[in-house]
């Protein structure tokens, strides 16, 4: 058997202050930077245009730079390698042909053949319209994570954690974007969506764990409990993200232009995913359970509290959850203790 | 073998072979040169059930125009004027001959015009976007208030707004009931402000070619209704001028003769191209308010057939490290995970064919979530069947307890993330709605393959009863 991970015992929660903090200071960071420099918004949610051209042979950035200028008209000039330019004018009432004639005449001063690759013009409202509906479906999807985890789980408290989870992902990853100022397109919509359903699945599996652990050890405390589920799912959560990281590290590499934004934004995600996974969903638990008292043994009444969720889990249950004997009669045990 | 076992085998067999002979169509088509493929496509021979490629895939334009709601008739709901004017732009762009268009409606008034590999846009573009809103009003220029409001125009630069309606401050020069058009070549006309007859009322319109100037000309006859109309409006309005309007604009004001009633002509100085175009629109119908484009994408053929290159190669990439990593690091139990996965990839292809679905960008995305997901299901599986391994148990206790343990963190966590993607179905909209189509579809047949599929293979290495099976 081939393993990474043998046997690990690590006191996980010991150092949730440390986690914390860490968050913390990544939020102030993030909200320093929101404030200052901003998300590079792209066209698809500011409106305005953009065009995308290809030179034959090489170009420096400059000399495309001053050519443009001469347009008169405010526009961004972005690099994508392999001498390949954006141009953008966001906000732009104006009409795509006279954009992009414009530009065109602009860079015909460079005596450089190119061709155009792409143009995009995105009208104001129909930017607006996209954030609203992206700002809805990620609001409604979150709702429905915590109805379904408080309904599965038994806990709203664990839902929460886990949305809170997830938007700690989406943060670090706009944090990636504001530091690098890429811009934000539809495609690193989809990235972030793809990350908050890895999220999601971490989490998901973590809680699955600590919710078989009630069952199978009904008298140890909440804080053993998460330790010990840490531990043991900690393998798998190094495998898959050990495939997922790497696969995304090729897609990064030679996966061309198209997906470049879309793989760095995954990249992060994922990166910062199994940390939050490790370090700040199920410490979230264990603090909100506990009022935020750092007890070492914890009292009673919380776990039986906890342990009670199976029980009431049963009475509603929408699949086989548990078949295993083991935990069955387990289950059984603890209700006997109870009485 | 059990009887149950059997059962299952015959049931992944025949969804594989379902899926293969699903799947094939699209290999042929795809195999097909690009030259080919498109004339097949305009020929409308294109097969029904394959997977399209989105346009930042395959390259093309696309078009969003917003039907300007403020102009509609009082007496036609906006629903019925939407498909309506679908059914217009549809028309249109069939007589134009573009290969395979999408048009749809999005949101309230918005209609997204998909025009994949089309190589002169523009044309397409301005056949789509003319209201061809063709009217006839009666030239009104002698009064003395029009000729003063036509010298005042004359001085300024701009009397229209933006939509083409008339300036406030000099439509109060005029007096009640009258308006004012441009010309063609840049005048003014002053005329009665209500269209007695419209494009509605045309039965047919055709192309001459050599009109009364030399140029082109559009003939357009009515129908019974629009003849009498006209009849009435030229019989009352004999020596007067009458303007044929159509955008807005005077394309000719001819002085009426004598009392017409079933043809007329439009002419004017249009080259053939134009005429063509004019001909088109106005036998199509006349849109039910102007449209304005409000978006417009065009992706070079050559950007997307990189992408597809560069993309499809790293996820081959990727996906060949993945299977490899498995096998080395979990030997059997990985290999039987891989051939899960390549199983989920291919049912994956093959629920989309038959759907016709576009893939995109994003909607790889989503493809690749739900196989990371996939490979998650089983890393848990075998991950719990390695802990059942140290304790000691028999084979079949690991293997029975490996899923049945497994399965809860499964099943939550694909439920919560299809809940996701349906809630991104339902407010997204294209792109978004790409990445949430393959990822339900992804994570549904994941369910099947990486959890029924590969149980469904051990207890067939089971049946030889071996005394272990390499973790």
């Amino acid at each position: 058997m081939m393993t990474f991970f043998p046997k690990t015992n690590i006191d996980f929660l010991k150092y949730r202050k440390v986690y914390f903090t860490i968050s913390a200071l990544i939020f102030v960071l993030g909200i320093y930077l929101f404030a200052t420099k901003g998300l590079n918004m792209g066209v698809d949610f500011t409106g305005g245009t953009m065009v995308q051209v290809k030179f034959e042979q090489s170009v420096d950035m400059a000399k495309v730079r001053e050519a443009l200028t001469q347009t008169g008209s405010e526009s961004e000039l972005q690099s994508y390698g392999d001498n390949t330019y954006a141009v953008r004018e966001k906000g732009a009432e104006g009409n795509i042909d006279e954009v992009q004639a414009r530009v065109e005449k602009a860079l015909d001063t460079l005596n450089v053949p190119y061709v155009v690759q792409q143009t995009n013009f995105v009208g104001p409202s129909v930017g607006q319209d996209m954030t609203e509906r992206a700002v809805w479906a990620i609001i409604l999807s979150l709702v429905f994570i915590i109805i379904y985890v408080a309904f599965r789980f038994s806990n709203i408290l664990w839902g929460t954690s886990g949305v809170i989870a997830l938007f700690h992902d989406l943060f670090v990853m706009a944090v990636a974007f504001a530091i690098t100022q890429r811009e934000i397109d539809l495609v690193v919509v989809a990235a972030f969506l793809t990350v908050a359903g890895f999220s999601i699945n971490d989490t998901i599996v973590i809680f699955d764990r600590i919710r078989e652990n009630m069952r199978l050890h009904p008298r140890a405390s909440l804080g053993e409990l998460i330790n010990l589920s840490i531990n043991e799912t900690l393998s798998r959560t190094v495998i898959t993200s050990i495939t997922v990281v790497g696969s995304l590290f090729i897609l990064y590499f030679f996966g061309g232009e198209a997906l470049n934004s879309f793989s760095f934004a995954m990249l992060v995600g994922c990166i910062c995913g199994f940390y939050t996974t490790v370090a700040l969903t199920t410490p979230l638990v264990y603090v909100w359970s506990h009022g935020g008292e750092s007890r070492e043994n914890v009292s009673a009444a919380p776990v039986r509290k906890a342990v009670e969720a199976p029980k009431t889990e049963k009475a509603d249950k929408p699949a086989p959850v548990q078949t295993a004997a083991s935990s069955k009669k387990s289950v059984r045990k603890s209700r006997r203790n109870r009485r | 073998m059990s009887k149950s076992l059997a059962i299952k085998w015959i049931v992944i067999i025949v969804i594989l072979l379902g899926s293969l002979a699903l799947i094939y169509p699209n290999y042929r088509w795809y195999s097909k040169p690009n030259a080919e493929r498109e004339k097949l496509e305009s020929l409308g021979e294109r097969p029904q059930r394959i997977l399209n490629l989105g346009l930042d895939l395959r390259g093309g334009s696309s078009l969003l125009l917003e039907l300007d709601v403020s102009k509609l008739s009082d007496r036609e709901p906006l629903n019925e004027a939407m498909a309506r004017a679908i059914e217009i732009i549809r028309n249109r762009i069939d007589q134009y001959g573009v290969g395979e268009t999408s048009i749809t409606r999005q949101g309230e008034k918005w209609i997204l015009v998909q025009l994949p590999g089309v190589a002169n846009p523009a044309a397409a573009e301005a056949l789509i976007g003319k209201t061809a809103m063709l009217e006839f009003h009666i030239v009104k220029n002698d009064t003395s208030a029009a000729e003063e409001a036509i010298t005042k125009l004359e001085s300024m630069e701009e009397p229209f707004d933006q939509d083409g309606a008339l300036k406030p401050e000099i439509a109060k020069l005029l007096p009640e009931g009258y308006t004012i058009f441009r010309t063609k070549d840049g005048g003014y006309n002053v005329v009665d402000k209500t269209a007695k007859v419209t494009g509605a009322d045309l039965d047919d319109a055709h192309l001459t070619m050599y009109g009364e100037n030399g140029y082109p000309e559009v003939a357009f006859s009515f129908n019974a209704e629009g003849a009498k109309k006209f009849g009435q409006l030229t019989a009352s309005n004999i020596g007067k001028q009458l303007a044929i309007v159509l955008d807005n604009t005077i394309q000719s004001a001819p002085v009426v003769q004598s009392r017409i009633t079933k043809e007329g002509r439009i002419s004017g100085t249009f080259t053939l191209d134009e005429a063509r175009q004019l001909t088109i629109v106005l036998k199509a119908g006349a849109l039910p308010a102007p449209v304005r484009i409000i978006e417009k994408r065009t992706i070079g053929p050559t950007l997307g057939e990189d992408s597809i290159k560069s993309g499809l190669s790293a996820s081959l990439y990727a996906l060949l490290a993945i299977l490899l990593f498995m096998i080395i690091y979990y030997k059997w139990a990985g290999f039987i995970a891989d051939t899960a996965l390549v199983l989920n990839l291919v049912l994956l292809m093959a629920v989309m064919s038959y759907f016709s679905a576009t893939l995109t960008v994003p909607g790889i995305a989503g493809i690749i979530l739900s196989l990371a997901m996939a490979i998650d299901a089983n890393v848990l599986i075998i991950e719990r069947m390695r802990e059942e391994k140290l304790l000691g148990k028999p084979i079949a206790t690991i293997i029975q307890l490996g899923y049945d343990k497994a399965w809860s963190a499964i099943f939550d966590s694909n439920i919560t993330t299809i809940i996701v993607g349906c809630c991104l179905l339902q407010f997204g909209t294209g792109p978004v709605k790409g990445f949430a189509v393959t990822l339900i579809i992804g994570l549904t047949v994941s369910l099947f393959t990486a959890v029924f599929v590969t149980r469904a293979m051990y207890e067939l290495i089971l049946t030889s009863n071996p005394k272990e099976i390499s973790l």
